[in-house]
């Protein structure tokens, strides 16, 4: 019972099994509140290396919040609390010795709307390596990150130029390229397709199979199909609704991707996937 | 059908008459503004432009007007611009990248500190003047100097600088800062190399057109003493006059020369405040941004 046109057997014969998979997140019970209000409880969940792991639910469900942790961005928001564990490499994230500028050299983020920076296209990539120092050829870097980006053929000639030219799919390619420069270790995109046309969409998500291969990569997204096309591992998330009426954001499920399309076992998983809910 | 035929035909007559009255009466505002400028353009230059030579800008005042010029006004104004910026840009700057990027709005202080800015905006220049003679002259001693004159002008134009300034930084979308803290910039580089440089069309547009209302400002300059006559020219620590006030002096004498010299001196000292601003405008087209 395929409710998704993409071929999900198979796919579920390239995943290790559990035993060899090295965990890079271990999310234990962890809970993020805005304020009095809770936008999510209770996840616990591990992200394994060199895999797509999406995230998907209802829009409130807290998802974006969620990967929001994993380069500690909601600690810029002066109203955000986050309690629980999240140990990278065994190390709390959250520990009082981590400084939230190393976490986020290591685990970059590509937003939903391309944000470059209003720079030409080769100081957006080189924006990272030189404000963290980073030795070495600053156009080798440039270069090597566009390449990985799959954005270096259609920008060669032109890397003075604006980035703010580039068409939309392009931008976030640039910047799916900007953090590739700094050489991270996990790619958190949240929704990172959400504001492009098809063509450029595929594009996105062709790029995310070919960097699995060096990096960990989490995908937020609203597209149930894009999650079925590239996530290994996919997390549902829904919402709860408190006696007050406070949303808050809840894990239902977490399994092979193929498993919460075909053979979801919770129910309200089954409902969101078959599209009777959200 | 008949009643659809006439659907297209307005029913309203009264909308469309205070619509034509409101019409009216914007043409009737640009054209007050416009006639006056130009009517006293116009008769500045009839006036004063034979004026406008050699002698003006190479010559002390004297008491003989066919000799009299205003070197030493226009270069206590050049000094009074150039200190100005130098004393405005860094306290403005500061206090705008403090507000919309460090204070924690909750904090009553701050919240004070905003309201208090907005309000120091609007207070008189001659309220300035008297601070300057109490605080600056006598207070701290400084003397009747160009100094003081500088430092009384940057209070006066301060509050403006802040108030565009943090208009320019706040025009700077968040998305920008987080992509920049996301590639593991500090707040110091993302305000420095990210903010700043996005902000600075916005923030050096706001500093010009406070350069030029600081440089039109004669009240506050006759408090703290900048002086009538100065036959020499100014030094920061020194005696000092200033083109308005030259201007006002010259006005106030009794030989229709010294009219027409005024007038010459008014022509200076608008085009100086045109160029600034038409510096200022030309500034904001080049570097606006869309985001």
């Amino acid at each position: 019972m395929a409710y998704v046109s993409v071929n999900l057997a198979e796919r579920a014969h390239e995943l290790p099994p559990r035993g060899r998979r090295e965990v890079v997140f271990d999310v234990d019970e962890l809970g993020v509140s805005y304020s009095e209000n809770k936008a999510l409880q209770g996840v616990s969940l591990e992200i394994y290396r060199n895999f797509v792991t999406a995230f998907i639910g209802p829009s409130g469900c807290g998802k974006s919040t969620f990967i929001r942790c994993f380069n500690r961005m909601n600690d810029l928001i002066p109203s955000a609390n986050v309690e629980g564990k999240i140990l990278y490499h065994g190390e709390d994230l959250y520990g009082s010795h981590v400084d939230p500028v190393e976490v986020r050299k290591l685990i970059g983020m590509v937003f939903q709307k391309p944000n470059p920076f209003p720079k030409s296209i080769y100081d957006n990539v080189a924006f990272g390596p030189r404000v963290l120092g980073m030795d070495g050829s600053l156009d080798d870097r440039v270069e090597k990150a566009l390449r990985q980006a799959a954005l270096w053929d259609e920008v060669k000639d032109r890397l003075k130029a604006g980035a703010l030219s580039l068409s939309g799919g392009q931008q976030q390619r640039l910047c799916i390229a900007r953090c590739l420069a700094v050489e991270p270790e996990v790619l958190l995109m949240d929704e990172p397709a959400s504001a492009l046309d098809p063509i450029a969409t595929t594009r996105i998500e062709d790029l995310m199979h070919e960097l699995k291969r060096d990096y960990t990569i989490i995908v937020v997204t609203h597209n149930m199909q894009q999650a079925a096309r590239v996530a290994d591992m996919t997390a549902f998330f829904t919402v709860t609704r408190g006696d007050e009426g406070q949303r808050t954001g809840i894990l239902v499920e977490y399994d092979a991707t193929s498993k919460i399309f075909t053979q979801p076992s919770d129910k309200r998983t089954e409902d969101y996937v078959t599209g009777r809910f959200g | 059908m008949s009643a659809d035929e006439h659907r297209l035909r307005s029913g309203r007559p009264r909308g469309r008459w205070s619509g034509r009255v409101f019409y009216a009466f914007l043409l009737l505002s640009l054209a007050i503004g416009f006639a006056t400028l130009g009517a006293l353009l116009v008769q500045v230059v009839a006036e004063g432009y034979k004026w406008v030579d050699a002698v003006l800008f190479l010559e002390p005042p004297s008491a003989n007007p066919k000799i009299a010029g205003a070197e030493p006004a226009i270069l206590a104004t050049i000094y009074l611009g150039v200190l100005l910026l130098a004393f405005t840009i860094p306290l403005g700057l500061g206090t705008a990248i403090y507000l919309e990027e460090y204070a924690d709005r909750n904090r009553w202080y701050n919240r004070l500190l905003e309201v208090n800015i907005q309000n120091l905006a609007a207070v008189p220049s001659i309220v300035y003047g008297i601070l300057g003679l109490a605080f600056l002259v006598r207070g701290l001693g400084l003397g009747r100097v160009l100094l003081a004159g500088a430092m009384i002008l940057t209070l006066l134009v301060l509050p403006t600088v802040i108030i565009a300034a943090r208009e320019a930084i706040r025009g700077v979308p968040d998305s920008i800062r987080q992509g920049a803290y996301a590639l593991g910039a500090t707040k110091w580089q993302v305000v420095w190399r990210q903010v700043l440089p996005a902000a600075t069309p916005g923030i050096a547009t706001g500093s010009i057109l406070a350069l030029s209302r600081g440089l039109g400002e004669t009240a506050p300059l006759l408090l703290v003493g900048a002086l009538t006559y100065v036959a020499f020219n100014p030094t920061p620590l020194g005696e000092f006059t200033a083109l308005p006030v030259q201007i006002f002096q010259w006005v106030a004498r009794p030989q229709d020369e010294f009219r027409v010299l005024a007038a010459a001196g008014i022509i200076v000292l608008l085009g100086i405040l045109l160029t600034l601003n038409a510096f200022a405008i030309w500034l904001r087209n080049r570097y606006q941004r869309r985001w």
